[in-house]
């Protein structure tokens, strides 16, 4: 009789790989928001607080890089914004001790679409993200700031966001965060608990939710997309590990619908140099 | 080798500014003779930063450049290590290396491997250099390898059997996030390497890397110097600016080299042979050797 061999497990195959080193990747955020703001001259980022998570992240990190007088919160509320929406923006307020002001910006979404007409929940939904964007944008010039984003990296390869509103930023330190990995960091540095603990809204219509308008929960996006894009991973490999092959196509299809609101528009090159394509500096030319 | 004192500079340049970077080098410079350091390192493109891309011929200097002879002068009493983009004949744009000793440069290093892939566009600005060798210092044979040339371990390899003792890696190394128990990720990666190739070469390994942002890429710092058992003599933290001082004891070298006899073992003649064959089959050359005589 031949001797036994002992069995042993082979390495597991790829898993998506959600996890952080918290300190660490703190410690880049921060460096992030500090060196990129201080390079342009300036001292300041200017930030939407909605009453999120995602905003409330990004001013937790800002306040680390710049402290607290260099950090403002703008609430802009809509006449049908959750109330506990202005509550847990003014909790953030308090708890880092920032400079906030209040915008209303009912009148102006009102104004604009009864000009425009019967603008449906998509496009008023979308009028609102510009409207703040508008509001962020002259706010900075008032506190020489720079507008700070706060566009997570699921929304932003999933296109759910608004072009030219709420995905307009000067600098974005959560672009390269999954929305589970925003929770973790939010967790770890104390961002109030009924904000983490509140299910993710746009809060552009009463009772919406990302999650319904994703059609799946931020735990199996996240797990989807760090295997399509992060570790590369075939649709059909990620559909074979059992993740629902409807989500998963969705999802891809998703990414690519949505490569427009990632870049810049197209210009049509008529010259020796071009924007784009032969006129290549750096965003952070000579600095 | 002689027992020499090597100081590795953190630093983050700024990018595209010659003359700020010069001011970060000489301050660095100063600290360094201070510490009584006998060479002091910087990274990859420690003259000039890292992305570049149109930049690069604003910023490439041929080596007579008046900015250089600023730096050349400090570099009395200390031999320097710096990393810049050189004008090389024909305008040629290299990611180049300079070793400066006693105000001249003794000898520069041209990238080889110029990354361009992911994140990586150095192939589209810069020309690849052709040239591996190793060169003498006051205190010893040394050689220079930039970054993604330390990912090819037959550049290590040349430099060794050329004769260098010590091997400079200057990097400007992004990071790629940072995960629980390995920390910032590329950095364990990264020492892992230069752990083998000193091992491997039974040489002292002095890496450098740079810190500091640009466009939203991270540089990782991290700078570690070892001994050919692969031991650490000194490191820097990551993400943080900073120097230290690594003392090269001459003695562990030769006490390497007499634990681990690789390099006396290593058969060029043999690697010769066989790469003579790879290159003819690859590129359907004629038979370099002469058809034998019939009897």
């Amino acid at each position: 009789m031949s001797p036994r061999l002992r069995s042993y497990p082979a390495a597991p195959p790829q898993e998506p790989d959600l996890a952080l080193d918290v300190p660490s990747t703190l410690s880049i955020l921060e460096g992030f928001v500090k060196t990129e703001v201080e390079r342009t001259g300036l001292h300041r980022v200017v930030l939407g607080l909605s009453g999120g998570i995602d905003s409330a992240l990004a001013a937790y990190i800002a306040v680390r890089a710049l402290g607290p007088s260099g950090v403002v919160g703008v609430l802009m509320p809509y006449r049908t914004s959750s109330p506990s929406s202005v509550k847990d923006a003014e909790a953030v307020v308090g708890a880092l001790g920032i400079v906030a002001e209040r915008f209303e910006i009912s009148e102006l979404v009102d104004v604009f679409s009864a000009k425009a007409g019967n603008v449906g929940p998509r496009r008023l939904g979308n009028v609102m993200a510009r409207v703040r964007m508008l509001v962020l944008y002259d706010r900075s010039v008032e506190h020489d700031a720079l507008v700070l984003g706060t566009s997570n990296k699921t929304e932003l390869l999933l296109g759910y966001g608004t072009i030219h509103g709420d995905l307009a930023s000067a600098l974005n330190p959560l672009g390269d965060l999954y929305k589970t990995q925003v929770r973790e960091l939010s967790k770890a540095l104390g961002v109030p608990k009924a904000i983490l603990d509140k299910p993710p809204s746009a809060d552009l219509w009463p009772e919406q939710t990302d999650e319904r308008d994703l059609g799946a929960s931020y735990d199996e996006l996240d797990r989807i997309l760090a295997l399509l894009v992060d570790a590369r991973v075939s649709p059909g490999t990620v559909v074979a590990k059992g993740f629902r092959r409807e989500t998963v196509l969705r999802v891809r299809k998703q990414i690519m619908r949505s490569q427009f609101k990632r870049r810049l528009p197209l210009i049509a090159k008529v010259s020796t140099r071009s924007i784009g394509w032969d006129f290549r500096y750096p965003r952070d030319w000579n600095s | 080798m002689q027992t020499v004192r090597v100081a590795l500079a953190q630093i983050a340049p700024k990018l595209g500014n010659l003359e700020a970077n010069l001011e970060i080098h000489l301050d660095a410079i100063r600290l360094a003779r201070r510490e009584k350091a006998g060479v002091v390192v910087f990274p990859e493109l420690s003259l000039t930063g890292y992305v570049l891309r149109d930049q690069v011929p604003e910023v490439a200097l041929n080596r007579q450049a008046p900015l250089l002879k600023k730096l050349l002068r400090a570099a009395s009493g200390i031999d320097v290590v710096f990393g810049f983009v050189e004008d090389a004949p024909g305008h040629r744009f290299h990611n180049a290396a300079a070793y400066a000793s006693k105000g001249k440069i003794v000898h520069v290093h041209r990238k080889v491997y110029l990354p361009t892939y992911g994140m990586f566009e150095e192939g589209r600005d810069l020309a690849a250099g052709d040239v591996i060798r190793a060169f003498d210092t006051p205190r010893g044979p040394a050689g220079i390898l930039i970054c993604e040339d330390a990912w090819h371990p037959t550049t290590a390899w040349i430099l060794v059997q050329d004769g260098a003792e010590i091997l400079f890696a200057l990097s400007s190394g992004p990071t790629r996030g940072a995960k629980p128990r390995r920390g910032v990720t590329s950095l364990p990666v990264w020492h892992e390497l230069l752990r083998t190739t000193a091992q491997f070469q039974t040489s002292f390994v002095v890496y450098v890397n740079r810190v500091g942002y640009e466009d939203g890429l991270n540089f990782g710092g991290g700078s570690i110097a070892l001994d050919p058992f692969g031991r650490t003599v000194a490191a820097l933290p990551a993400l943080s600016a900073g120097l230290t001082v690594a003392e090269l004891d001459a003695e562990v070298l030769r006490r390497a080299r007499a634990a681990y006899p690789l390099l006396r073992d290593e058969n060029l003649e043999l690697v010769h042979r066989e790469t003579a064959r790879l290159r003819q089959e690859r590129f359907l050359l004629p038979d370099p050797l002469p058809p034998p005589r019939s009897r």
